[in-house]
């Protein structure tokens, strides 16, 4: 999708790579990484590859997490806070509406300010939680990039379908280049696929990525 | 030496599967309880000197690996040649 798609370069990392492959957007993608042995994300941290993403993300670099690769970047302490079981104890496959609440990252750059998205969620372990301190500071300094709503964009406890804090579907970390999300924008960036929301955010990555680092 | 470590989710955290447990054991009858926490039980085997030095290293483990300290707390103890300790 990457490439056919977006038209981007595509490289794939393994994660016992030792170097990025001169990559300028790193996108760890979902999946059930070592079983989700312990805790979701908490020995793919671990994994040689990892070593390298930190490093870039403190470079400035883009990292963007999804669904399980959000877990991961939690546990690498890339990210604040933890995804937990879904408050239904289930596991959730849906279409969700997201409002975009940050249009200035390289990652949203091609939305509309407070758009509402369609994008599908596919996880059961994806309730997101902080402590309140780190919650207030995520609010305070606009960290949180996606929030579950409803159709209209209103943010309601009905929309949220995992038992997220504060309806929270996606954060960024303080700096603006790496974001973690739970809903899955690579499901719904083909119209065969049943939506093309996603591709607003992959387009926006690619135009932005060489510019992060250049600048 | 073996520690036995068990992790538990920090009271603040929800905890839907021991709510799930509450439930259930409600539908059975026991209606005595009153709240239910599930957690995880782990145990390691270590080959240490000494039981000081294992308490350090298991401590070390937990935190930089089998406990989440978002989101979980953890206690252990060691046991050495049968005996013991919190």
């Amino acid at each position: 999708m990457i490439d056919q798609v977006v038209g981007a370069e595509l490289s794939y990392l393994w994660h016992k790579d030792a170097d990025l492959k001169g990559c300028d957007c790193v996108i760890v993608p979902g999946g059930f990484a070592y079983g989700d042995y312990l805790r979701t994300g908490a020995i793919a941290r671990f994994a040689p590859v990892m070593e390298k993403v930190g490093e870039f993300a403190d470079r400035g670099g883009l990292v963007w997490g999804i669904c399980n690769g959000f877990q991961v970047l939690c546990e690498a302490g890339l990210l604040p806070g933890a995804l937990i079981r879904n408050a239904s104890v289930e596991y959730r496959c849906e279409w969700t509406n997201l409002v975009v609440e940050r249009t200035d990252l390289p990652f949203t750059s091609q939305c509309r300010d407070r758009e509402v998205i369609r994008v599908p969620i596919s996880h059961g372990e994806g309730s997101y939680f902080a402590d309140p301190a780190t919650l207030s500071r995520l609010e305070q300094r606009g960290q949180v990039v996606f929030r579950y709503c409803a159709a209209d964009g209103r943010v309601t406890s009905n929309a949220n379908p995992n038992g997220s804090l504060h309806n929270i579907a996606g954060i960024v970390n303080a700096r603006g280049n790496v974001l973690g999300m739970m809903p899955h924008p690579e499901r719904c960036a083909e119209a065969e696929l049943g939506g093309t929301d996603g591709l607003k955010l992959f387009r926006s990555a690619a135009a932005n990525a060489i510019k992060v680092l250049a600048s | 030496m073996i520690a036995r470590i068990v992790v538990t989710p920090k009271p603040v955290v929800n905890d839907p599967q021991g709510i799930t447990v509450r439930q259930g054991l409600a539908t059975l009858g026991f209606r005595e309880v009153s709240s239910v926490r599930v957690g995880k039980y782990i145990e390691v085997n270590l080959d240490s000197t000494s039981e000081q030095e294992a308490r350090q290293r298991v401590e070390a483990m937990c935190k930089q690996l089998l406990a989440n300290h978002v989101i979980e707390d953890y206690r252990f103890e060691i046991e050495t040649d049968g005996h013991r300790r919190r």
